[in-house]
């Protein structure tokens, strides 16, 4: 790790482009970037910093489409979630899976799931979803909800 | 005409008996690429979690595997209290870690066993599971189940371990590791085990760190991260034990990380235990609502990290559920570590990393409903060397 505490120097180096940040707890971080600087982030985040991918998690809220990247700083007893919000008109974002290897299936999982275009995937096939599955239908995405 | 060979494995995995499509590019016996396919087995948990109250969650996600069947719970539970801020007394942590180490016992030997197997070596098999099932009866002894053992709800665990109960668990564990002390003197002195697995299917620590891998895959290769070390839940922080790492990234490395493991896992049972002795109260604490939020709960299952990603919207249903299990983040690491190896050789790479299994069987009686009859042990070990003996003569090599 090239910082004493990686949490402040992604702070420092994204300082004017981070949207909300937010601290649950002293172990888990949420911040909110523009889908613009996803690279520049998850670059500097796992290459630079030195932390592990753990996962990505999609979720259809009414307003966007959110992608959440979680980090570890497993020695630090940290998670940080970089949290980007895709709206569904141009529902696309630029891949972290030439940057992280470990991003790959992920990355097709939401875009067959929730319908979000990663630009410049590798290897941009279906993951989970049968072949003969309809173009166009996302089965993560929501529907109006009932009896809640 | 530039040609290619393709062996498929799967859809139906022949060995691993579950559904996944290995294409295996091959030079004659050289394998050059892999291509992994899955999504043969999508249950939509995550979706259907989305229909669950908080509660019945636990019971749901507790069946995404029957092997790991309690890590998947724990580490929901891990992410509901994070969410709502929930502090577990702490006699639960102390039987939440009680239980999590039993199955990684149990797992670990499953999986040590099903390496035998993969690379013909029957003996192991079958003297790694004989050695198992008494793991599996001290959890029928705690939970009331061998597996599924519903143990864990938000706020605490649903079961207590009785003082009377103590005794025969320390004893079980006695037994458990001088028969696996055995096997692992055994196994890592076997000349056998060594030629096939020494230098085979080798993940280094960088190629570790890009795939991210986790659990003993990644600490086979050098990688030291252990969720019980880093984020001490549960009872991990109050006892004392130590992550086994190896340098070398080869199966045999994975072998010696996993049985080393399992001396560690008795090691905090029998520190857990003494605990409960003297540490008395509730079991679990009320939880009445969950507010507006989102929370992250991981666990260290037999496999390597169980994350579990929860948003909530105030209602008693998760608005969403991410689940990812060690699996899906080490089985792609199969791309680096099976080109260049021979086909042989691929069979045991993919299993290294203990892809996720679903079944335990168990053998009691088996009951021919047509005829009526019962089977015992004693008739089924008849009917096997009568089988023996007879392919014995079919092939001409018989004594008889």
């Amino acid at each position: 790790m090239s910082s004493p505490d990686p949490i402040e120097a992604i702070k420092a180096e994204f300082e004017d482009r981070i949207v909300s940040w937010e601290e649950k707890s002293p172990k888990r971080y949420y911040i909110t970037m523009p889908r613009e600087d996803i690279t520049k982030v998850a670059d500097f985040i796992f290459a630079k910093q030195g932390a592990r991918f753990i996962i990505a998690s999609g979720v259809d809220t009414p307003e966007a489409i959110e992608i959440l990247y979680h980090f570890a700083f497993d020695k630090l007893n940290k998670i940080l979630t970089v949290k980007v919000p895709v709206p569904k008109e141009r529902c696309e974002i630029e891949s972290i899976a030439p940057i992280i290897d470990g991003a790959n299936w992920i990355e097709r999982e939401i875009a067959e799931l929730l319908g979000v275009n990663f630009l410049n995937h590798p290897n941009p096939k279906r993951l989970l979803l049968a072949e003969d599955w309809p173009e166009g239908k996302y089965p993560l995405r929501q529907e109006p909800r009932r009896n809640r | 005409m530039n040609q290619k060979t393709i062996i498929p494995v799967g859809p139906f995995h022949p060995l691993q008996e579950e559904p996944e499509f290995f294409e295996l590019e091959v030079e004659g016996e050289k394998v050059t690429d892999i291509t992994v396919n899955i999504g043969y087995n999508h249950r939509s948990i995550e979706k259907i979690a989305e229909s669950k109250t908080f509660d019945q969650m636990v019971f749901l996600v507790e069946r995404i595997c029957g092997i790991c069947s309690t890590s998947h719970p724990i580490a929901n539970c891990n992410a509901v209290e994070d969410l709502a801020g929930i502090e577990i007394p702490e006699r639960a942590k102390y039987i939440r870690s009680i239980v999590g180490e039993l199955e990684r016992l149990h797992s670990h030997l499953l999986w040590a066993g099903l390496a035998g197997h993969f690379i013909g070596y029957n003996t192991l098999w079958m003297w790694v599971w004989k050695y198992r099932e008494p793991i599996l009866d001290l959890f029928e002894a705690v939970t009331g189940n061998r597996n599924h053992y519903a143990m864990m709800k938000p706020g605490g665990v649903r079961q207590d371990i009785e003082e009377g109960a103590i005794p025969a668990l320390s004893k079980g564990l006695d037994e458990a590791e001088r028969k696996i002390e055995m096997v692992t003197k055994a196994a890592l002195d076997d000349p056998v085990l060594a030629a096939r697995l020494k230098g085979v299917g080798i993940l280094s620590k960088e190629e570790a760190i890009d795939y991210c891998a986790v659990g003993p895959t990644a600490r086979a290769s050098g990688v030291d991260i252990d969720v019980r070390k880093d984020e001490p839940y549960a009872a991990y922080g109050l006892v004392d034990w130590k992550i086994i790492t190896q340098e070398e990234g080869d199966v045999f490395a994975k072998v010696v990380v996993r049985l080393l493991e399992c001396f560690e896992s008795i090691k905090i049972i029998r520190q857990c235990l003494q605990k409960l002795k003297t540490t008395k109260g509730d079991i679990a604490v009320q939880v009445k609502e969950i507010p507006p939020g989102e929370g992250i709960g991981h666990h260290e299952a037999p496999r390597g990290e169980t994350f579990h990603y929860i948003r909530s919207d105030g209602s008693n249903m998760p608005v969403r559920l991410k689940v990812r299990a060690p699996t899906y983040v080490n089985l792609p690491t199969c791309k680096v570590t099976v080109p260049g190896e021979s086909v042989a050789d691929a069979t045991i790479i993919l299993a290294a990393i203990d892809p996720c299994y679903c079944c335990t069987e168990r053998l009691v009686k088996v009951i021919d409903r047509e005829r009526g009859r019962k089977w015992n042990w004693e008739d089924l070990l008849r009917l096997s060397r009568k089988k023996t003996e007879r392919i014995k003569k079919r092939m001409g090599i018989s004594h008889e």
